[in-house]
């Protein structure tokens, strides 16, 4: 039986580790590599990392960065932010990315799934979606909206929808980063994460909210989610990936537990 | 010298990487003269069954690739790499290169909440010794990423299981062939080992009579 998967997420801007609240006012808080290295030591799953440097010249840093942390780190790593080529991807899996994340360019041009899945496969194509709670409404269904920029722009797009279509086009995975719990550590959107999960058949990475080991278990059980990711709650020493690990499987969940 | 079979097959950097983080001196190639003078092979891959066999075909890989292991190289075959060393491929309707008898076969599961392609962490079961999957103790997990899984036709090539639904063959083995349906250089510190016991392994291996056979079984834990 597949083991549930606690998925670390590593905001990078100009080659350091950011971390925002609701994607805004970001933080310099240490060195990607390190942390990476320290997580990976402690028994993580997956790491994403998220590249949220605003100015396009110093994008080449990110590669630098995934070069050096795939040298080090030898469980999956995904990789997002900004991508919006087949070119854009395949740099990255050459620096030593397993998974590639499309987001905002893939609202705005949805082929770009497509392209990108026919690529560098589609089990290494990883849709991920910023949602925000609406009102249920005919243009959103499951009231359940996709923002994108980091979270600044409503698309006017379903959630729901725009999860299935992206299933459709070749993603293999979905992060379902929720915006309005994310940074609260109040604990993942529940129903989001489960509407989306038992929709499609691809697996689910939950994202936002996570505060407590409590939020994982909730959001891997009732949230039907495969992995769970989490940020602020490790990054700042207040958990560590072993311990999370270590409560969920003690809850009873098939956790990796021997690295 | 370790050749990594470079043959379009997909991103193969994290082999290599894995092969240097234990020491071991790994360089891509596709050239066959190279590949039957190799100390040993790593046959990784990532990607469909047909256009990787059109590929090694097309480079006359297939027939250095027989040639090398009649000859006794010790070879590592992972996913991809491993599936087309069995007959067939039910991927693509492709023969394969028959190294080792049996069929590739797409997972055809019942329960809803089971996803395919299979990814993630699974455990590992070790049913006969070997030395490239020496240390492999009961709860280690491994990283998979696969929609389709071997099913070989003679038990003794089964080394090890993985439960998906069922118990699927994640690793199986022939003289001096071995391969892994899971990315053993994304598995952490268990894949890492992996990778040191092929470094020293000499490619002599015979199977455990005993408990061929039994290969499988769900009570084995």
């Amino acid at each position: 039986m597949l083991s549930k998967r606690v998925v670390a997420c590593l905001d990078v801007r100009d080659g350091h580790l950011a971390k925002s609240v609701k994607f805004v006012n970001t933080q310099n808080i240490g060195d990607p590599v390190e942390k990476a290295r320290e997580y990976y030591l402690d028994g993580l799953d997956e790491l994403v990392f998220y590249d949220i440097t605003a100015s396009s010249d110093k994008r080449n840093i990110m590669l630098d960065v995934v070069e050096s942390v795939a040298s080090q780190v030898f469980i999956p790593l995904s990789v997002g932010g900004g991508i919006r080529s087949v070119a854009d991807a395949t740099d990255l899996r050459l620096a030593g990315a397993e998974k590639i994340n499309v987001n905002s360019a893939a609202v705005a041009r949805p082929d770009l799934i497509n392209e990108c899945s026919e690529a560098v496969g589609d089990q290494n194509i990883v849709l991920s979606m910023d949602v925000r709670r609406v009102e249920v409404s005919s243009e959103q269904p499951s009231g359940f909206e996709i923002v994108i920029n980091g979270g600044r722009t409503p698309t006017g797009r379903d959630a729901l929808q725009w999860a299935l279509e992206g299933e459709k086009r070749g993603a293999g995975e979905l992060v379902v980063n929720s915006i309005d719990a994310d940074g609260t550590r109040d604990g993942y959107d529940i129903p989001l994460t489960a509407a989306i999960a038992e929709a499609v058949r691809i697996p689910v990475i939950a994202s936002g909210g996570a505060g407590l080991p409590e939020h994982l278990h909730e959001v891997l059980t009732d949230g039907k989610a495969d992995a769970a990711l989490v940020a602020s709650m490790v990054h700042y020493g207040d958990y560590r990936v072993s311990g999370l690990k270590q409560y969920l499987h003690e809850q009873g969940l098939k956790i990796r537990m021997s690295w | 010298m370790t050749l990594i079979l470079d043959y379009d097959a997909g991103n193969l950097g994290s082999v290599k990487r894995a092969c240097s983080e234990v020491g071991l001196n790994a360089e891509f190639s596709a050239h066959p003269d190279a590949i039957i003078q190799a100390e040993r092979i790593i046959f990784p891959g990532v990607g469909a069954a047909g256009s990787a066999m059109r590929s090694l075909r097309e480079r006359g890989l297939d027939t250095a690739l027989k040639t090398a292991i009649a000859s006794g190289t010790p070879v590592l075959g992972i996913c991809l790499g491993m599936q087309v060393s069995l007959d067939y491929s039910e991927e693509n309707d492709t023969q394969t290169l028959g190294l080792i008898g049996g069929r590739v076969q797409r997972f055809k599961l019942n329960r809803p909440e089971l996803k395919i392609p299979h990814m993630g962490w699974n455990e590992v079961r070790v049913k006969q010794a070997h030395p490239v999957l020496a240390g492999i103790e009961p709860g280690d997990e491994f990283y998979f990423v696969h929609g389709y899984y071997p099913s070989t036709a003679a038990p003794e090539h089964a080394l090890a299981v993985t439960d998906y639904e069922d118990d699927f063959t994640c690793a199986l083995g022939k003289d001096n062939y071995v391969g892994t349906q899971f990315h053993p250089e994304k598995s952490g510190r268990v894949g890492l080992r992996l990778f040191e016991n092929f470094a020293r392994w000499d490619g002599v291996w015979r199977p455990d009579r005993s408990s061929a056979g039994s290969g499988g079984g769900k009570n084995a834990q």
